[in-house]
């Protein structure tokens, strides 16, 4: 019904008629959120944030790396992890080829090092489209690489998270993967080597419960729904409506979770500085 | 004594019934001699019928034993297995939640912070403890206690009877995840050794956030799970009912659980399960962990801090190509 009104509104003034016919159907796109119409190109050109309202778009992980960090200086880690089926999970080899055409071969979370400002980082980025960004093996392993590497070449890490938690289909072994990574990160919060966690949408479930939030500065992206339990859980389990704007970045911000929220378009200086802040120079150091 | 309550304990329950009424008759002056004779038999066949029942449980009927009403909940264990338990509560930050206890108490000789998660026995001690689903506070809590054990050198026990981190409106608003995630990370680096044991359900992250360890058991008859199996069929197939299936899929047995290399070891419960008796299963337990804490005491903590990160180092499955 919305609909149709929508685009009886829209189609009264008919003066785009002969734009229409030049630009390609392909190049407009719409907002998910506010409905917002406008050239793809300037979509793209606002990292998928819709230019009207804001609203951050999902994204790959390439799209992060893209523009995270310096150009060029990407390389990839580990690409050669995969999952297998240790539980002989229903049709979950079936799942894992469906994720692998549509997200890629790299799994739910792709790690590698790069340059960030010059500095150099080590990144891992997960990627929803890949089972939800669940966490199985391959994730918790990937992370526990990482962190290895990080604190092995004294490098820091930024790992932007998007994820609907761990892997059921793995079962108690994805879990375990949250003690997996936390006893890596512990030992690098022991060597002082800084760790940002950026939380996307939706961050939710086991990996909010581990990694996602133990991050020396935890930032997150406008809108993303962060919690524990999915909106949906709660929502059974108190028989009511959640209040507005409830799990989402703003609302962590506002009960002391996050320590920022920042737009896309600021996630890479914003994490650059935070890296330079957190460098670890002691004052006789900074003195020299 | 109603001790079988779940479906497949059904035919357990008419030979207690005979068994009852035979004992009845005998004191009511009939033949004891008899009757004593007819009592026997009828003995022997409960237990091994109950022993063949509980032999044969599938992984659906295992999660029914490890929510049994009556089974043995952590404080009951550390009733009957510690001494000298005195009770801690609050997290200094927000409050106390009653669905995790915990406090300092003796073993072996041996003072040790011990901490569980605690269900209740009736609708009042179950509102009270929250179905033994803890909040961000809970684990605070929880957290607090095991730093006041490394503090003074104590080791840590956990007993995790749980059926998740409760889901809720207060539970996220104070952090629920990164309450999680602070206890895992802290526990990965607590200058003590840390026992926990699964003696009913393991709930997921709610579980694991009290569940990470220098050596994880779990009893005969619990279950641990990523997600419950009703949670994991409404996911998958849309269809709460197809539990069993689910319960099947998830390889949540603590036979399951050794095979994949999660935990180290099974601690054998008495035929028919910790709730046929509580003190049985409670001896059995004190003894795993008089010996397990034995091994751990004797560990220098930087090597027991390098064996705990490497055991959790080593838990996955995956291919490299």
């Amino acid at each position: 019904m919305a609909r149709m009104a929508w685009f009886k509104k829209e189609r009264k003034p008919r003066t785009s008629e002969r734009v229409k016919l030049e630009i390609p159907a392909d190049a407009w796109e719409k907002c998910d959120e506010c409905g917002h119409i406008d050239i793809k190109e300037r979509f793209v050109r606002a990292l998928n944030v819709c230019p009207n309202c804001g609203h951050h778009r999902r994204i790959s992980a390439q799209e992060y790396i893209d523009f995270l960090v310096d150009e060029g200086s990407w390389h990839e880690l580990d690409a050669g992890l995969k999952s297998v089926d240790p539980l002989k999970f229903e049709s979950y080899p079936e799942r894992l080829k469906l994720a692998v055409k549509k997200a890629g071969p790299l799994e739910a979370i792709r790690t590698g090092y790069a340059r960030l400002h010059g500095m150099p980082v080590d990144l891992g980025v997960m990627d929803f489209n890949f089972m939800g960004g669940s966490m199985g093996s391959v994730v918790g392993e990937k992370i526990a690489r990482l962190a290895r590497r990080s604190i092995d070449k004294r490098i820091p890490l930024i790992i932007v998270s998007a994820s609907g938690g761990a892997r059921m289909q793995e079962g108690v072994l994805s879990l375990m993967q949250m003690a997996k990574t936390s006893g890596v990160l512990a030992e690098q919060a022991f060597w002082g080597i800084p760790f940002v966690s950026i939380l996307t949408n939706p961050t939710t479930g086991g990996v909010s419960a581990s990694y996602a939030m133990q991050g020396d500065v935890i930032l997150a992206e406008p809108g993303a729904v962060i919690g524990f339990a999915g909106p949906r859980v709660i929502k059974q389990t108190i028989g009511q409506d959640l209040p507005a704007g409830f799990q989402t970045a703003e609302f962590l911000l506002e009960h002391g979770m996050v320590d920022a929220v920042v737009p896309r378009s600021e996630l890479r200086d914003t994490t650059a500085q935070l890296l330079r802040h957190m460098a670890g120079r002691r004052p006789a150091e900074a003195a020299d | 004594m109603a001790t079988h309550t779940l479906d497949f304990e059904r035919p357990l329950l008419e030979i207690e019934r005979q068994i009852e009424e035979l004992k009845k008759m005998g004191g009511a002056g009939g033949d004891g001699a008899s009757r004593s004779s007819d009592l026997a038999p009828l003995e022997k066949q409960l237990a091994e019928l109950r022993a063949e029942i509980y032999r044969k449980l599938t992984p659906m009927q295992r999660v029914q034993v490890a929510r049994h009403p009556k089974r043995p909940y952590p404080l009951d264990y550390i009733r009957l297995v510690f001494t000298d338990f005195v009770e801690l509560h609050g997290d200094r930050l927000f409050g106390d939640d009653p669905a995790i206890v915990g406090g300092w108490a003796r073993l072996d000789g041996q003072t040790v912070m011990i901490i569980g998660t605690q269900k209740g026995r009736d609708t009042k001690e179950n509102l009270r403890r929250n179905f033994g689903m803890a909040h961000p506070e809970g684990y605070r809590k929880a957290l607090r206690l095991m730093q006041l054990a490394e503090k003074f050198h104590s080791p840590v026990l956990t007993l995790i009877d749980i059926a998740g981190a409760h889901p809720g409106l207060g539970a996220e608003e104070r952090g629920q995840a990164g309450a999680i995630a602070r206890n895992l990370i802290e526990m990965a680096a607590l200058r003590t050794p840390l026992i926990a044991t699964v003696t009913g359900e393991g709930g997921s992250g709610g579980a694991l956030a009290i569940g990470m360890a220098d050596r994880v058991l779990m009893l005969e008859n619990s279950v641990y799970s990523v997600i419950s199996p009703e949670g994991c069929a409404a996911i998958l197939w849309k269809d709460a009912t197809q539990k069993e299936r689910a319960a099947e899929a998830l390889k949540l047995t603590a036979q399951d659980q050794l095979t994949l290399g999660v935990i180290d070891e099974i601690i054998p419960e008495p035929t028919g399960g910790a709730h046929a008796d509580a003190e049985a299963a409670a001896e059995i337990l004190a003894e795993a962990l008089k010996r397990h804490l034995r091994e751990l005491m004797k560990l220098r903590t930087a090597k027991l801090l390098k064996r705990r990160e490497e055991k959790y180092l080593s838990i996955g499955a995956f291919t490299e190509k």
